[in-house]
């Protein structure tokens, strides 16, 4: 029992990683119908700029996640500018070898510059173990940390999509690109700003998994990046409490596989529970299905 | 003698009530016309006649080369039974050839397996040297003939739908399906397909349902019009009927010949 | 028909001269061990590529797990060849028939996709088996397996690279070929005309998956040793890549793209720090420059002269009908 309830916090943990993530390629997906495949180098930038602003110019963690967020903003504003944006009429195809050409091109340009070894992050948030539930189990403050972040930032960008006008133009944009530009919304703004939101929340996932794991490379965004897209479909792409619920879920099986023996196959498991989600419901755990009108 | 009949059919789509309990019976080689306002619900009667949908309640049947029911009407399937259809959004593949296209049209009579075409057996020759001379009749006769190399998205909009009504004959049927033939036609080419359906059912001995909004069209060639409202059957007739059954024109024709 | 049947000849001659040129270019050791290296790769991704040109590129079915197809074949081949010493036309086959078979129980249920989708179900599949081959120690694990005997040479990997044209090309010029063409462009279409879509579906995965299956042995019969990393997402991806850029639905395009794809690789193992950014740069100007690929559509037509001139008979449809 303590050991599931251990696990169960790890397992969050790991959600709140993947959520972050997923919610950038879903957000994406919802507006262009892209799988940004750089998305999760986006994320190992991300966690970079954290390491260089903590080690070299001696910033906090708050800072540090900030810093780290505008420049993963910046980032993917110009990713989609130079380039999906001349591809925006291309085959899906097209598009989606163009996203894997920028991801090797990050990861790439990434370890000429850093090299390829795997660096220490440094020790930004205290680590206090807390025992709770009698002892049963050990919460760490890092683990909640990373929750908190998560949630405020979730709620913070529902509000932005629910509440805020630019919110409604980005929903409207994902809906119907040429009506909403009948409407007099500017697309490509909008799609920038998708970008900016998707990348720092990317941006923010990559300094907590520097805090929280304390090592990273240039290739760290590659599985999690697959991971947290998976996590997406799993929930319903385009959705963003799918990418919400999907990232949390796949934190919580991954983490309870490895516990339970199945380290070895823990990436099988989650491109198998994909797998078996996209046959029983095509749309995602949390979507809709839409048929072909003939 | 009929070759379809329709019992309390009905379609939902969630809430909304699509078809409702239609009762038809389609008599041989009749041209029937199915008119009513935008979506009454005909597009998805025929649907429902070519397998896409499976009815909510209610039956099909056909009575062709053999007797087919709903459970039976599978999209693929359909052309085997003897049913073609074209459709109100011109579907053609596009990149192909048009003679391609019609080859497309020839699927069902093909039988050499994958075998025979990878070894090119007699079979394969054979059965392509067939279909090919029985292509280019059908392009001639539908004057498509000198296009036949050309992909079909090059050719002109009136070409288009002459070419998805060929495809749709290449699968020898007996129930032709239309599916708005004259929509975006100008006058002198409704004029033309009038003429061409006419032509097509004496040549190729069919029974055909056409959806049209043209009402010149649907009045000068169907024997029977049936005429759909909210997913209903409000009304079956000849042509003169309809054209003086008081529902219709207060539901539909009315504001037709007013604007005529 | 003359006309036909001499292109035909002439090709052929060309062809067999070609084969026998590179054969005693090799024997004499002209082509160096390196080049004969490169030609071996460059003939394995042509199947590949072409096996998968038949999925994605004519039936639409866009997949990113051909990779995996070609490290079945590459495993059955090792395991046939270095632990049962079975003669190698056998393994050959063998992989491709185990590929195929594999081919067909995850296009099965998986075609029901479309689009992104499929290929996100594809790309799962073949972490699946990286997974699962890292993971079984009868085959080297994630160490990889060693030992495999040579047997690819120039001989097998020419006469791979023609059967695997030959036999693709003459499946898209049978019903069967245009209907999985048919699929791709409408599919609600080639169902109303006939087409069983699901069964054309299934049946193209077959006969890819088993070309990359047997371009999976040639490369592990010739490279002595493979491990599951060899055959990740990345292989698929670069699959992807030469069929994309070679233009999609071209088989030409295919081969053509294949080779100039691995002479560009060729060039860039020059610079190991630099290769992938090089590669990645190279990779995005072709997309937004010519994303169509080099090819498009287009093919050499050289079996399409099929017809005695017909005189164009004018015909007033209208006409007979009075």
């Amino acid at each position: 029992m303590e050991q599931v309830l251990q696990q169960l916090i790890n397992g969050i943990s790991l959600g709140s990683i993947y959520a972050l993530i997923a919610l950038g390629y879903t957000m994406v997906y919802g507006i262009i119908n892209l799988i940004n495949f750089a998305h999760g180098d986006i994320y190992m930038i991300g966690a970079y700029v954290g390491y260089a602003v903590t080690r070299f110019l001696g910033l906090g963690f708050v800072p540090a996640l900030l810093i780290s967020m505008a420049t993963c903003s910046i980032l993917g504003i110009l990713i989609e500018k130079v380039a999906y944006k001349p591809l925006r009429n291309a085959s899906r195809i097209s598009a989606l070898i163009t996203a894997i050409a920028v991801s090797l091109f990050l990861q790439y340009t990434m370890m000429y510059f850093v090299k390829p070894d795997t660096r220490t992050f440094p020790d930004v948030l205290s680590s206090n173990k807390i025992s709770i539930l009698g002892g049963k189990a050990l919460l760490d403050t890092k683990n909640i940390y990373i929750i908190l972040i998560t949630i405020v930032l979730m709620l913070l960008l529902q509000y932005v999509v629910l509440k805020t006008k630019i919110g409604k133009a980005m929903r409207a944009v994902a809906l119907d690109k040429d009506v909403a530009q009948l409407m007099g919304v500017d697309i490509n703004r909008i799609i920038s700003f998708t970008f900016a939101i998707g990348s720092a929340l990317a941006g923010a996932a990559g300094v907590l998994v520097g805090v929280y794991y304390n090592t990273i490379n240039p290739l760290m965004g590659t599985v999690p990046g697959l991971k947290a897209f998976v996590a997406a479909v799993l929930g319903g792409i385009g959705l963003i409490p799918g990418a919400v619920f999907g990232g949390f879920f796949l934190g919580m099986v991954e983490t309870l596989v490895s516990a339970y023996g199945g380290s070895i196959f823990k990436d099988a498991v989650a491109f198998g529970i994909l797998i078996i989600v996209l046959l029983i419901k095509p749309s995602g755990l949390l979507g809709k299905t839409v048929k072909e009108k003939v | 003698m009929w070759v379809l009949s329709v019992n309390s059919l009905s379609k939902n789509f969630g809430g909304i009530k699509a078809i409702r309990n239609i009762n038809v019976n389609i008599e041989k080689g009749n041209i029937i016309g199915l008119i009513g306002p935008n979506g009454a619900g005909k597009t998805t009667f025929f649907n429902l006649l070519t397998g896409i949908y499976s009815p909510t309640s209610g039956e099909i049947t056909y009575n062709l080369d053999s007797k087919i029911r709903t459970k039976d009407l599978k999209p693929h399937k359909i052309v085997h039974y003897g049913i073609a259809r074209t459709f109100q959004n011109i579907r053609l593949f596009k990149d192909m050839t048009v003679l391609d296209n019609i080859l497309i049209g020839f699927h069902n009579r093909f039988k050499y397996g994958i075998g025979s075409a990878f070894l090119r057996l007699p079979s394969y020759y054979k059965a392509e040297a067939n279909a090919y001379e029985n292509a280019l009749e059908l392009l001639e006769k539908f004057n498509l003939l000198d296009k036949k190399d050309e992909l079909a998205k090059n050719l002109p909009y009136g070409d288009q739908r002459k070419l998805e009504i060929a495809r749709a004959l290449a699968a020898k049927p007996k129930l032709l399906l239309l599916d708005e033939p004259a929509a975006g036609m100008n006058p002198i080419e409704t004029k033309e397909l009038r003429e061409l359906i006419n032509w097509i059912r004496e040549a190729f001995d069919l029974t055909i349902i056409l959806i049209e909004h043209d009402m010149s069209l649907v009045m000068n060639i169907c024997d029977e019009v049936l005429v759909f409202d909210y997913g209903n059957l409000v009304a079956q007739g000849t042509p003169e009927e309809i054209q003086n059954d008081e529902r219709v024109i207060k539901a539909y024709l009315g504001e037709e010949v007013e604007e005529c | 028909m003359m006309n036909k049947v001499n292109k035909k000849i002439l090709l052929g001659v060309i062809l067999f001269a070609f084969y026998i040129l590179v054969h005693v270019l090799i024997n004499t050791g002209i082509i160096d061990s390196y080049y004969e290296l490169n030609l071996v790769i460059i003939g394995i991704n042509i199947i590949l590529a072409v096996s998968l040109n038949l999925i994605t590129g004519f039936t639409g079915q866009f997949s990113l797990g051909h990779a995996a197809f070609m490290s079945m074949g590459a495993y059955t081949s090792a395991i046939l060849t270095a632990k049962f010493n079975q003669p190698f036309i056998l393994a050959l086959l063998l992989s491709g028939v185990v590929a195929s078979v594999a081919g067909i129980l995850i296009g099965i249920p998986t075609l029901r996709l479309k689009g992104d989708y499929l290929a996100i179900a594809t790309l799962g599949f073949g972490e699946i088996v990286r997974v699962i081959a890292i993971n079984t120690d009868y085959i080297g694990g994630a160490i990889g397996f060693n030992d495999i005997p040579r047997y690819t040479n120039w001989t097998w990997i020419f006469a791979s690279v023609l059967v695997t044209i030959l036999l693709i090309k003459r499946f898209l010029n049978s019903y069967h070929g245009r209907a999985c063409i048919a699929i791709r462009e409408d599919e609600i279409a080639a169902e109303s005309m006939g087409v069983n879509t699901t069964y054309y579906k299934v049946l193209a995965f077959a006969i890819g998956a088993f070309f990359a299956g047997t371009a999976g042995s040639l490369y592990a019969n010739y490279f002595y040793f493979i491990k599951p990393d060899s055959f990740g997402f990345m292989k698929s991806i670069d699959i992807l890549v030469i069929v994309v850029f070679g233009g999609i639905g071209s088989i030409l395009g295919s081969v053509i793209g294949a080779i100039s794809l691995s002479i560009i690789s060729l060039f860039l193992q020059g610079i190991p720090e630099l290769r992938m950014v090089i590669y990645s740069v190279i990779l995005f100007v072709i997309m937004v420059y010519r994303h169509k690929g080099i090819l498009g559509k287009r093919e050499f037509k050289i079996f399409k002269s099929r017809k005695k001139n017909r005189k164009k008979v004018e015909f007033n449809v209208g006409a007979i009908s009075k």
